[in-house]
């Protein structure tokens, strides 16, 4: 299945309808990411363990609409916690998923919360 | 004391009430601004960026607790409704009143709306305010729910018109530009660049249609359509009216200020309307019989009128306007300055127009051949500030003018002069009007040493952005003259070069990035330093990619080079290029298993491509089965030593070219260092292995091998230079082991040994000087370092493969075993190839 931009949309917490076990905390690599699947969509999940905090965004590139961004470097850059892309280094926030670098369109966040050992992340559907 | 009103909290007013915070004197007036908008002032210029992100905020100039901190008092959702002037007050639409001292009407402009025949139906917006973007994004909503074609037509193909155009575009409407003129951005284009534009916007596409006059809008209560009259007419479902503006300047006219016989209240030089206590600035202001549609002349209009009420009442609006624009339109450079275009009396025009590459560029000299008048660029205007600034200084053309929009075609040097060459009194960013002195002596007196630094103190920059390459040249030229050189510090993160964070690590034996970042850096790391720290922790400990691999670049992180499609190539190492035809078949079973795309490459070994993340352990554990090892081909390390056959089999070769070269890349494998590095072996001068295109090359020759160094192919091609002469195989190896251990402690990120040498301070003799005489004195210490490395090798895929949880590294979803579903791959020559990119 081609990936569609419009499967993708921004979550906010309090529109939370599932909040999906995604699996165990410890298989997420420190400081990095991995990716998860929720129905039909692929989802970007970094342990940001400098900062004691996780994110959630879509696997998918806007630029090249490849599911990679789970694979990018995270990082900071002006206390605003990011993602760069594998494929060409655009940078997208990993709070408000807009693209730090470039115009390019910005990428969904979804809501994530470590309960237990595990990692759940919050989808309106 | 006495009160400042200002009427209207627009990008205009805003910088009014800036400019007044800023002066000392600001704190004996009481201050208040009226919005009529529910938001405080907000940037109107990228307000298409609100389509991209939906978030009002961030277009915010300011926020609302700036004016209580700068004790003024900000009420938004108040409409001004009458001035009173001889009593000095106004009423506001909630019937309030106030007293003034001084009335500045910053109420700029609203759209103007063409009496068609039609205008109000249902469907039909104007492009202005946030409120309209959101009107039109609800409505584009309700189209697309009816159809799935969807059309909307912007009426107007001016800048903002064609900015509305991918607007639309952006909703998922299609796009059709509409415009009375027979071309785009009628002020500021010729019809040749307009046709390129035109062009170049319709391969996005944008519909664009010129020379149309709309007679009527078309629809029963919602538009559908609208009529061009003698049979032509273009079927819509939405219309945006983009058609220009006109000032809001109904205000004046109530109260009978002098006003223009088109609007626009006129004001003299000091921004003084004819009532001396009544100021009018920004798009409201007639000024030399012109309403200016720019932030530039609103901005320093607001400068005049905090001048002139604050009693500098010698600092006035200047008598001419510039009205040059550069801009990026849907990602098309477009700029035009001084006189775009003129008839053929006034002056002589060089043009150069390329359609295939939608670039159009053309500048216009003075009939004696001595100025530069003005010019447009479509497509390419990255030389647009400095030929601004020519035409600003009025500077000298060179001789050949043509230069200055082709290239020069000489020695590679550029037409222009040094940025440094500008009189003091250039403006170099237009928009806040500051000057090339002005920058230069924000670092020569004041101590800025960055662009950022030099923003905030001057506030370059910070407009339209396109300044920012003129202003860093300026930044590091005046350093230069401080005897400071650019600080090369990696990012934010770190204050320090790479050959700094080198020694802090290997002197107080930092073990890891976390570590790193504690003790000498700041905040959480980047895409920047990350790799650079990995690259120094692999040349220090000759640690592996897999012991810290979130650090690591991702092709270093999964062991393998990332493709266009995010699946992965796999390359095993194939020493000097020797290969046996057992090996070969075995790569070819391998290749073959797991459907991947196999092609020589310039190194002389195989790569297969197409590799998924799950597959990479798989087909490793295959190879190494083989007895293959990784080729470090996703790695800053080196990559092949290209050798030719050699006196094994040539009649010609002075000495065995193959085997030295498979000694010398077993030497370096695995090898981390600042860039990637490549060698060849050459049997004799006739050079067939290119040794000389390489960092390190060796050439039998009569008496011994001739050692090069610091050569390169690729984008800047470079001839190595001769380190040593007819020495025998041990000291050729010796001088490069050096060689290389010194570029590698002390190269930048990312340089490659030919940029390094021909940086280094001294060159080549320098070089020898290191490398032979031992000069520095570290020849041991080099020495050392290096057979260190020799002795710690180890193939990092063999790790990989044989550690669990590295290999669980290896799989794309952790909660599923499905494998990504969105690579498609098409056939090729009866081969693989990933899906184009869209």
């Amino acid at each position: 299945m081609i990936a569609n931009l419009s499967t993708y949309e921004s979550v906010k917490t309090d529109s939370v309808k599932v909040w999906f076990k995604a699996g165990p905390a410890s298989k997420f690599p420190k400081n990095g990411g991995a990716c998860i699947k929720y129905k039909d969509k692929q989802i970007a999940v970094f342990n940001f363990t400098r900062q004691a905090t996780w994110y959630a965004c879509q696997n998918l590139c806007p630029h090249k609409m490849e599911m990679v961004l789970s694979r990018g470097m995270i990082g900071e850059e002006n206390m605003q916690p990011k993602v760069a892309c594998p494929l060409h280094k655009n940078t997208f926030s990993l709070k408000t998923g807009e693209n730090l670098n470039g115009t390019l369109d910005a990428i969904a966040t979804y809501p994530i919360k470590v309960e237990d050992g595990f990692v759940f992340v919050g989808f309106s559907e | 004391m006495k009160t400042i009103i200002v009427v209207g909290n627009g990008m205009v007013g805003y910088k009014f009430c800036e400019k007044l915070a800023a002066r000392e004197e600001s704190k004996n007036f009481k201050i208040i601004v009226f919005g009529e908008e529910p938001r405080a002032a907000y940037d109107r210029v990228h307000l298409s960026e609100f389509f991209g992100n939906r978030d009002a905020k961030s277009l915010e100039l300011a926020p609302a607790s700036w004016y209580t901190e700068n004790n003024i008092e900000l009420v938004v959702n108040e409409r001004v409704t009458d001035i009173h002037r001889k009593t000095k007050t106004i009423t506001t639409g909630s019937d309030k009143e106030y007293s003034y001292d001084y009335l500045v009407l910053a109420t700029g402009s609203s759209p103007f709306v063409p009496p068609i025949n039609g205008v109000e139906k249902e469907g039909v917006f104007v492009y202005r305010t946030i409120e309209d973007l959101e009107a039109m994004l609800d409505y584009a909503e309700k189209i697309k729910a009816k159809k799935s074609d969807g059309r909307a037509a912007i009426l107007g193909g001016g800048l903002l018109g064609l900015e509305a155009g991918k607007a639309v575009m952006d909703m998922g409407l299609e796009p059709h530009v509409v415009e009375f003129a027979p071309k785009l951005m009628p002020r500021q284009l010729d019809s040749r660049s307009s046709n390129v534009l035109q062009l170049t916007l319709e391969n996005i596409g944008i519909n664009i249609h010129l020379g149309k006059a709309t007679n009527r809008i078309l629809g029963n209560g919602a538009i559908t359509g609208m009529d061009f009259g003698e049979d032509d007419s273009l079927e819509v479902d939405m219309l945006v009216i983009s058609a220009g503006i006109r000032p809001r300047d109904e205000l004046g006219k109530t109260c009978n200020l002098a006003m223009g016989v088109r609007g626009g209240i006129v004001v003299n030089d000091r921004m003084q309307t004819s009532d001396p206590n009544i100021f009018a600035i920004g798009e409201v202001a007639l000024y030399n019989q012109m309403i200016y549609g720019l932030v530039a002349p609103g901005y320093e209009m607001a400068e005049v009128a905090v001048n002139q009420i604050m009693e500098s009442l010698e600092v006035v609006m200047s008598a001419e306007i510039d009205m040059s624009t550069k801009l990026k339109l849907i990602g098309v450079d477009v700029a035009s300055f001084g006189v775009p275009y003129m008839p053929a009396d006034k002056g002589l025009s060089i043009i150069y127009e390329n359609k295939t590459k939608g670039l159009y560029k053309r500048i216009n000299v003075s009939l004696d051949g001595k100025t530069l008048l003005g010019g447009i660029m479509v497509g390419d205007a990255e030389d647009y500030s400095i030929l601004h600034q020519m035409y600003l200084n009025n500077l000298p053309l060179p001789d050949n003018a043509e230069e200055l929009i082709v290239g020069s075609r000489g020695e590679g040097g550029s037409a222009f002069g040094s940025a440094m060459d500008l009189p003091d009194t250039a403006v170099i960013c237009s928009c806040e009007a500051v000057t090339k002195g002005a920058v230069c002596c924000s670092v020569i007196d004041d101590g800025n040493e960055t662009v950022k630094e030099v923003a905030k103190a001057t506030k370059a920059t910070t407009g339209c952005g396109g300044c920012k390459p003129m202003v860093a040249d300026l930044v590091k030229e005046s350093l230069k003259t401080l005897g400071k050189t650019v600080k090369e510090s990696i990012c934010e993160h770190f204050d320090h070069s790479r050959q700094e964070l080198y020694d802090i690590v290997k002197l107080k034996g930092v073990q890891d990035y976390d570590q790193l970042l504690d003790e000498v850096g700041k905040g959480d790391g980047c895409e920047v330093c990350k790799p650079l720290a990995a690259s120094i922790f692999a040349s220090i400990y000759n640690e592996t990619a897999n012991r810290q691999e979130t650090i690591q670049d991702s092709n270093d992180r999964y062991l393998a080079n990332i493709q266009r499609n995010g699946t992965y190539s796999v390359v095993p190492r194939v020493a000097g290029g020797e290969i046996s035809p057992k090996q070969l078949m075995a790569m070819g079973r391998i290749a073959k298993k797991y459907d991947l795309y196999t092609k020589i490459t310039g190194g002389q070994r195989i790569d297969m491509f197409g590799a998924k993340l799950h597959e990479l352990p798989l087909i490793w554990e295959e190879l190494i089965a083989e007895g293959f090892e990784t080729g470090q081909a996703y790695g800053k390390s080196l990559r092949t030593v290209k050798s030719c056959v050699g006196s094994t089999w040539c009649r010609y070769g002075m000495d065995e070219s193959v085997s030295f070269a498979i000694e010398i890349e077993n030497r370096y494998k695995g090898i981390r260092s600042p860039h990637k590095f490549k060698g060849g072996v050459s049997g004799c001068i006739r050079e067939c292995a290119e040794a000389r295109s390489k960092d390190f090359g060796f050439i039998a020759v009569e008496g011994g091998w001739n050692v090069y160094v610091g050569g390169n192919g690729g984008a800047t091609p470079r001839h190595a230079e001769l380190l040593a002469e007819k020495v025998d195989k041990e000291t050729a190896i010796k001088y490069v082991d050096r060689f290389m251990m010194f570029y590698i402690k002390t190269a930048p990120p990312l340089t490659r040994t030919s940029a390094w040498l021909e940086k280094l301070e001294g060159g080549i003799t320098y070089l020898k000087n290191v490398v032979i005489n031992d000069s520095l004195g570290i020849v041991e210490e080099l020495d050392a370092g290096m057979q260190n490395f020799v002795n710690t090798y180890k193939c990092e895929w063999k790790e990989a493969v044989e550690t669990p949880e590295i290999r669980e590294r290896y799989t794309h979803f952790i909660n599923s075993e499905e494998t990504d579903d969105n690579i498609e791959f098409v056939s090729l020559r009866e081969q693989k190839m990933p899906k184009e990119w869209a």
